[in-house]
């Protein structure tokens, strides 16, 4: 099952605040985040692969981007 | 496309020119150690318009309306104007407000306190030491929950309020040009002395305010950001931009011979060490609540963030207290006035921040 955080109109530091805390909660598995500006996606895009998690797919939606994360358990 | 200017490097390089250029229009004419500083150059903005009387800063600084220009093109040429706005802005006006009371009590926004210390000002030091306890105070409540809402997406022309604003300064500019030895031209007010007559030429300023607002739209820079995700995630990517910006700035004064070592008689500075420490603090928790040093609230401003652009127009109404209230410092040190209005703005920071946060 895979978890969904909605990031959209949140400035950063709070859409990587929420990714981290969605990696802090599942540990591992998939993620997608949702944001609606490029700084957010790289950030959020940094953060994970900080943590060790995986990009997995970036896809534009909405005049945004859903990111899709991942961490083998 | 992979945005190259965002990458490691790309940082780096982008903190170098704005070092080097900083450096150089302080050399071409600008104040000293004030190459750039975003605060002092708002608050000569607010000056030049005769919101506030202090005659020795007032001239409309072309650098500002090029960083928020620069930064529309690039957001243009890259898709990436969003306008949007909505995000608690009577909040950001007041952060705006005392970021600025905060920034004049020390004498510079972050990037002038890098460039100070690029310039051998060592009471630069207490103002960093500041502004990184303000921002750390700032992550604490961000660790908590703190924040102050989403934004909507809003009408393209909305978006840009703000940026022809800027441009209608440059306009007021070319109509009320400088006229020497007049305090006045047309509606514009012209410092003849102090740091408000200091300036490189109007082509040159714009020029440099456009390449720094392109390169800063793409990179991301943020003097804020820098230290609060140090602290915040550990992450140093920011923080080498402010490290390269320090660096190149130095190197560029040592070559140009505006290395000059000391504590005392430094230009545009006081020795109050716990005004100086005081003064940014307060900046940097404004800042951290608002989400960005005032160089990068600029830019977001040119990218469509109507938010942003309150923080800005705060921080105008912030300078036009500062000198019209004698809360602003001078070369003598901080004022009692300046003093009270710390007390103010850090009850009024502590409070935004311990009841604006909710549980995600």
């Amino acid at each position: 099952m895979s978890n969904i955080i909605d990031a959209r109109g949140y400035s950063c530091p709070q859409p990587v605040i929420m990714t981290l805390n969605g990696i802090r909660k599942i540990k591992n598995g998939d993620i997608v985040i949702m944001v609606d500006t490029d700084t957010a996606k790289e950030n959020v895009s940094r953060a994970a692969r900080a943590q060790n998690w995986e990009i997995t797919d970036i896809q534009p939606e909405n005049e945004g981007y859903k990111i899709t994360i991942r961490k083998e358990g | 496309m992979k945005n190259v200017l965002a990458t490691r490097w790309g940082m780096i390089i982008v903190g170098m020119v704005i070092g080097i250029l900083a450096s150089l229009l302080q050399f071409w004419g600008n104040p000293a150690n004030m190459g750039i500083c975003v605060a002092c150059f708002v608050r000569d903005i607010t000056g030049a318009l005769g919101l506030h009387r202090a005659p020795v800063v007032q001239y409309l600084r072309p650098e500002i309306t090029g960083f928020v220009l620069g930064s529309f093109a690039a957001a243009y040429l890259f898709k990436e104007f969003r306008p949007r706005l909505g995000s608690a802005p009577i909040v950001r006006f007041f952060l705006g407000v005392f970021a600025m009371i905060g920034a004049l009590l020390f004498l510079g926004c972050p990037w002038r306190a890098l460039l100070r210390l690029a310039g051998g000002d060592w009471n630069a030091i207490l103002g960093l030491l500041g502004l990184a306890a303000g921002i750390w105070i700032g992550t604490l409540f961000l660790k908590g929950g703190y924040n102050l809402g989403a934004t909507h997406k809003t009408y393209t022309s909305a978006g840009w309020i703000f940026p022809i604003t800027m441009a209608g300064f440059l306009v007021l500019m070319f109509l009320n040009p400088k006229i020497a030895g007049e305090p006045q031209s047309g509606v514009l007010f012209y410092s003849l002395e102090g740091p408000g007559s200091m300036h490189a030429s109007l082509a040159v300023s714009l020029l440099v305010g456009l390449i720094i607002g392109f390169l800063a739209q793409k990179s991301r820079f943020c003097t804020m950001g820098a230290l609060r995700d140090l602290i915040l995630f550990k992450q140093a990517h920011l923080f080498t931009g402010i490290i390269s910006l320090t660096v190149a700035a130095f190197v560029v004064n040592l070559v140009t011979n505006q290395f000059n070592p000391g504590l005392m008689g430094q230009p545009v500075a006081h020795t109050m060490h716990l005004w100086n420490f005081a003064g940014m603090a307060l900046a940097g928790l404004a800042f951290t609540l608002a989400g960005g040093c005032p160089g990068r609230q600029l830019f977001l401003s040119g990218e469509g963030d109507g938010d942003a652009a309150i923080f800005v127009v705060g921080m105008i109404a912030g300078a036009a207290f500062a000198h019209n209230f004698g809360l602003a410092s001078s070369a003598d040190g901080a004022t009692p006035a300046g003093m009270i209005a710390f007390v103010v703005g850090m009850a009024a920071c502590l409070l935004i921040g311990f009841t604006m946060q909710e549980k995600f």
